[in-house]
């Protein structure tokens, strides 16, 4: 039954046929077919609706046809491998990866989209480990210390301002539901217009505050820092890394002032 | 009655599923509702958001979980991080005890989110029995499980669904959390009685019952808690309640939810049935 229920349906959203249904009783009304069509039609619609439910902003920079195309590929290439359905999404990047022309010929879009989208999902319900207290710093040597950085948070260097495209998207989705007129076609099945962005690259944090979704953008030596400390660098090697290429300037101000605001924003927990 | 080892020994009324078109209603108003289900998996999470709503409704209600991925009738073991989240939330919540379907989802590592349906044979009786052991033992909590509704049925089956349910909770000691509204679109789909069904379970073994609302096809019952419950459904409730005795009642309503107040209200219709049934017990 399980080769059945996970193989792809037909264009017209039907079961394959020549698909195996002989271990399956007919009824008076349903053949065998009919019988086990039901169940395959019924997986596929519900990880694709929870796949489109997941990436709206992906959705919008491919278009309905080429979006569920992708979606289909990449449901039969991986699965869902998690007893929950957030997870399902979780492998798009590397099959976008893998298998770019799915999003030809936006491909470097599609993929900061995914990886954004992503993003919101881990900073939606990923975990929050206790704040470090800042007077438990004090008197650690840069050289040696490392700070953790909460797992919520996810660190983007991107090729496109992905973040203003989703804004944009969600602020007319809100427009869209405060409307009272009727929808002329399944909410599925529309798509909102969002002006494709172009190249620039960004560097942004994916984050909750009150358990509310954030975008920050980050400077570029921002994102440097974090990410090495996000990789296990020593605070001293994370800074000067970071900085060594940077134009000259009073970094130590701006720096701290990073420090300080990354604090508050309880970014730094225990180990 | 209600109160019975598969339920914890607890005396819970009518509840609703909390769903999250409802939440600041809840929030906010702090509505009078005897008890709210929720669905594990969506709580099952690391942090943020959902942990912090259901800490609040905690803080005022009383909360049973109810799952969807354990799929009991899957050849696979159970997970050990899924049970170790599993019971995670069960400390949390302190439900009273746990529900889950008679049905498998996962093959190999791969989900199927569906509750499918099991071929009736003695092997797959005995191996969710033992499944259901494992999650009880690990969890240290009640287990009830659902019949589920279904659309196909095994050459395979050796026995009947009610028959197969008997086997399982006799098999495993554990409880039944009866959906009449399954029942009632199995028996559409499959030309069964749903009486016969009724009389031919454990009834002592009930240790909760789900009413829902379905949707009908040309040429079958879709199970789509998306509507009020139907007639039959309420009919087939008042004859289960005689049976089991007043039992905590759960009304499901997933898709298009309508206002805390109709699904509440859809809910409490649940009242008639059982007051009728404490006035015939009442000398």
């Amino acid at each position: 039954m399980a080769g059945a229920l996970f193989r792809p349906l037909t264009s017209g959203n039907r079961m394959q046929p020549g698909t195996d249904a002989s271990f399956i009783k007919p009824n008076d009304r349903l053949t065998s077919f009919e019988r086990l069509e039901i169940y395959n039609r019924q997986y596929w619609f519900r990880i694709l609706g929870c796949f489109y439910e997941d990436y709206p902003g992906l959705r919008a920079v491919l278009g309905d046809s080429k979006f569920e195309r992708l979606a289909r590929a990449y449901l039969a290439k991986y699965p869902s491998a998690s007893f929950t359905l957030r997870n399902l999404g979780g492998r798009l990047e590397k099959f976008l990866a893998e298998e770019p022309q799915w999003a030809a010929p936006r491909q470097a879009l599609a993929l900061d989209m995914a990886r954004f989208e992503w993003a919101q999902i881990v900073a939606f319900d990923g975990e929050a480990r206790p704040v470090v207290e800042i007077d438990s710093l004090l008197g650690s040597d840069p050289a040696k210390l490392r700070l953790a950085l909460q797992p919520y948070l996810s660190f983007l260097a991107l090729d496109h301002p992905v973040d203003d495209c989703v804004l944009a998207l969600k602020k007319a989705a809100l427009r869209g539901e405060a409307s009272n007129a009727v929808e002329a076609s399944p909410k599925s099945g529309t798509r909102r217009a969002m002006p494709l962005p172009k190249r620039e690259k960004i560097y942004v944090a994916v984050h909750r505050h009150d358990n509310g979704l954030y975008y920050k953008r980050l400077e570029p030596e921002a994102y440097h820092i974090l990410t090495a400390l996000r990789g296990g660098a020593f605070l001293e090697d994370a800074c000067a890394e970071a900085l060594a290429s940077a134009p000259a300037g009073d970094w130590a101000e701006v720096v701290r002032k990073w420090f300080e605001n990354w604090r508050q924003l309880g970014w730094f927990c225990v180990q | 009655m209600p109160a019975n080892a598969f339920n914890g020994f607890s005396d819970y009324g009518i509840g609703i599923g909390l769903r999250i078109p409802h939440y600041r209603h809840i929030l906010e108003k702090k509505p009078v509702v005897d008890w709210f289900e929720i669905i594990s998996e969506n709580f099952m999470v690391d942090g943020g958001r959902p942990l912090e709503v259901l800490d609040r409704v905690l803080e005022q209600y009383r909360v049973v979980q109810h799952g969807v991925s354990m799929y009991f009738g899957s050849a696979d073991p159970p997970d050990r991080e899924h049970l170790k989240r599993l019971r995670t939330l069960v400390r949390r919540t302190k439900t009273p005890w746990l529900s889950d379907h008679l049905c498998w989802g996962s093959v190999d590592g791969r989900f199927t989110h569906d509750l499918l349906p099991m071929p009736y044979t003695f092997a797959a009786a005995k191996h969710t029995a033992e499944k259901i052991r494992q999650v009880r033992d690990f969890t240290e909590t009640p287990v009830c499980v659902e019949n589920v509704s279904s659309y196909a049925e095994f050459h395979a089956s050796e026995m009947t669904e009610w028959e197969f349910l008997s086997e399982v909770v006799e098999a495993a000691d554990c409880g039944i959390l009866l959906d009449v509204n399954n029942i009632y679109v199995s028996s559409k789909n499959h030309n069964f009685d749903p009486y016969e069904y009724l009389n031919n379970i454990p009834a002592h073994r009930v240790g909760q019952i789900h009413i829902a609302g379905h949707s009908k096809f040309k040429k079958y019952i879709l199970d789509t808690h998306d509507h009020p419950v139907l007639d039959p459904v309420w009919k087939l409730y008042a004859h289960a309640t005689r049976l089991a005795g007043v039992t905590a009642t759960l009304l499901e309503w997933d898709d298009r939810i309508p206002s805390f107040e109709e699904v509440h209200g859809e809910a409490l219709k649940a009242n008639r049935f059982i007051h009728a049934l404490e006035a015939v017990a009442t000398p």
